[in-house]
């Protein structure tokens, strides 16, 4: 081992721009010692991230290791452990991009789940801590590396990869994208580019059906607001339930977190709290306003839910979006009900404005629900109950299903048509340009992780 | 309350008494029914090789005695019954590799 010569030790390493978007970089070679991570391989790392941190300038990974050298025995896991924490020390100072090319496994994977997005391309990317042939081994589970670990169930079901790509090709181009979309790192704004107003394909007033149960793709609501209707989106495969991503409003990068009507009726569960607190996180650190689409049901009901925890994951969002200082911008476009509402940044977490549309039902509950519960003598005493309760529903509709009780309250800055709301928004992200909130001094708040 | 008869055909999510039109995840769609856990039926926490067996069907045993080792991750676990009964059923031989949730052990 001594004598055999490993070209760069495995790995590559430097800076480079992307489009004028000055980035570090490290790059694994699977060719020398299958990018085995030694010492010397680990040192070369840390030594670019630190670079990266200095300069301040966004850090790309590009990974594909089969993990510790184990010639090297402790010094390979001494090399993780570094690199390990310099991912957290530089975590919301400079952004960190992951990208698997290839078989990653044990330590490998870890560093890149540390970082704030994992790219993972169809049949290339497999990551896992435990490779297939030890689950063989061990539990006598027979499965492939593709299903354990593939490029797919990392999009869709762990959650564990934000971007999914065909071929690398995509991969690199949805990297680029997002590259100029975020900030060089947390003491800078993103790039400001041109306006370009939404393509004219994408009419407002047509999405959303009347009835509010009838689905429909909150990002067509995205498309038709935002500057050339162009969306990038964070882990589209998973907890579809909820949608989260870049876009670019009067030529300034924005975060946009809408619930997503299409799927489970956009209710928030474990996985689309912890989906959207996240990307709540990650925009504040890097200085990006944030825009809350809101239409759900409120918390999806369950067994499962309730023992996965979902108080715990369900306040992680109150908390990510309690916590964001940067400007918070939410329009109300149908249902937000109960804990639904307040979750979805409403004015009581902090939104500098909030706007809701004439559809919008600010609620407890749904009207069906709520009749039941509060007239529910006086339904089950009538002489036709059936009659009595749509009675009570369309009593409480007229009542509650709007947006004037809460608008009266104070909890709704103005009641806009769908047309005004792109020039609503750009009214609100130039008046809060200059938001300045100070958090009370602590080292680091507890979230419900 | 929603009448079952103009329940349309498309899928559904009823929350609050109201019934949404929308498409389920995969994850939702899998998910398996809650079912209340039968003390009785001593199940395997976690994947492993069951290396010794105790008692034998009709042996009484209190609760804290021991039934059975099973080895997982180099560990040799010792599984003891949560409560007072006599044996009725073992669905494990010595050296079956077992999953997590198998059924080991029936009391009665």
């Amino acid at each position: 081992m001594d004598k055999k010569q490993l070209p760069g030790d495995g790995v590559v390493t430097g800076t480079g721009t992307i489009e004028r978007h000055p980035v570090a970089i490290f790059a694994q070679d699977f060719t020398v010692a299958g990018g085995s991570l030694g010492l010397m391989h680990a040192r070369k790392i840390t030594k670019i991230m630190d670079h990266a941190v200095k300069l301040g300038i966004p850090l790309i990974g590009i990974n594909d290791s089969g993990g510790a050298r184990i010639q090297e025995g402790v010094d390979s896991l001494a090399g993780y452990g570094e690199i390990f924490y310099r991912n957290t020390r530089a975590s919301g100072v400079i952004p960190q991009i992951s990208v698997i090319l290839g078989p990653c496994a044990g330590g490998a994977v870890y560093s890149p789940a540390l970082t704030d997005f994992v790219f993972v391309v169809d049949k290339i990317s497999k990551m896992f801590i435990t490779g297939p042939e030890v689950i063989k081994t061990v539990l006598g589970e027979e499965i492939s590396m593709e299903d354990l670990g593939g490029a797919r169930v990392h999009t869709e079901i762990s959650g564990n990869a934000h971007f999914f790509a065909a071929s690398e090709t995509e991969c690199f181009a949805q990297i680029k994208k997002l590259t100029t979309l975020i900030p060089w790192n947390n003491r800078k704004k993103a790039d400001s580019y041109p306006a370009v107003p939404p393509k004219p394909g994408f009419r407002i007033d047509r999405i959303i059906p009347d009835q509010p149960t009838k689905p429909y793709d909150i990002r067509d609501v995205i498309r038709a607001l935002f500057d050339d209707s162009e969306f990038l989106e964070v882990h589209k495969g998973w907890a579809a339930n909820i949608v989260v991503g870049f876009a670019r409003l009067d030529g300034e990068t924005v975060g946009i977190v809408g619930n997503q009507p299409a799927v489970l009726a956009g209710v928030l569960d474990v996985d689309s709290s912890d989906k959207a607190a996240r990307f709540v996180r990650f925009c504040d650190s890097f200085n990006i306003p944030l825009i809350t689409l809101v239409d759900l049901p409120g918390y999806l009901p369950g067994v499962d839910q309730e023992h996965a925890g979902v108080i715990r994951h369900g306040a992680k969002l109150l908390y990510a979006y309690s916590e964001a200082t940067v400007p918070k911008l939410t329009v109300i476009l149908r249902k937000a009900y109960g804990g639904g509402y307040i979750a979805m940044c409403s004015r009581h977490l902090g939104a500098d404005f909030v706007f809701a549309w004439p559809t919008a039902e600010i609620a407890v509950m749904g009207p069906e629900g709520a009749a039941n519960i509060i007239f529910k003598s006086e339904i089950a005493a009538s002489a036709d109950p059936n009659e009595t309760r749509k009675q009570k529903v369309r009593e409480y509709t007229e009542k509650f299903a709007n947006p004037y009780v809460a608008a009266a309250a104070g909890h709704i800055d103005a009641v806009i048509d769908p047309e005004e709301t792109r020039d609503s928004l750009i009214h609100a992200i130039r008046i809060s340009a200059a938001k300045q909130e100070v958090a009370p001094a602590k080292k680091h708040g507890i979230p419900p992780f | 309350m929603s009448d079952p008869t103009d329940k349309p055909a498309v899928p559904t999510l009823e929350i609050d008494d109201t019934v949404f039109e929308t498409a389920p995840t995969r994850k939702f769609a899998n998910r398996t029914p809650y079912a209340p856990r039968d003390p009785r039926k001593i199940l395997c926490f976690i994947p492993g090789i069951i290396r010794k067996i105790h008692v034998a069907p009709g042996r009484k045993i209190r609760r804290g005695d021991h039934l059975l080792i099973l080895e997982a991750m180099k560990m040799q676990n010792d599984i003891s019954s949560p409560e007072e009964g006599t044996v009725k059923k073992i669905h494990v031989t010595v050296g079956q590799m077992v999953t997590k949730g198998q059924i080991l052990i029936e009391l009665e």
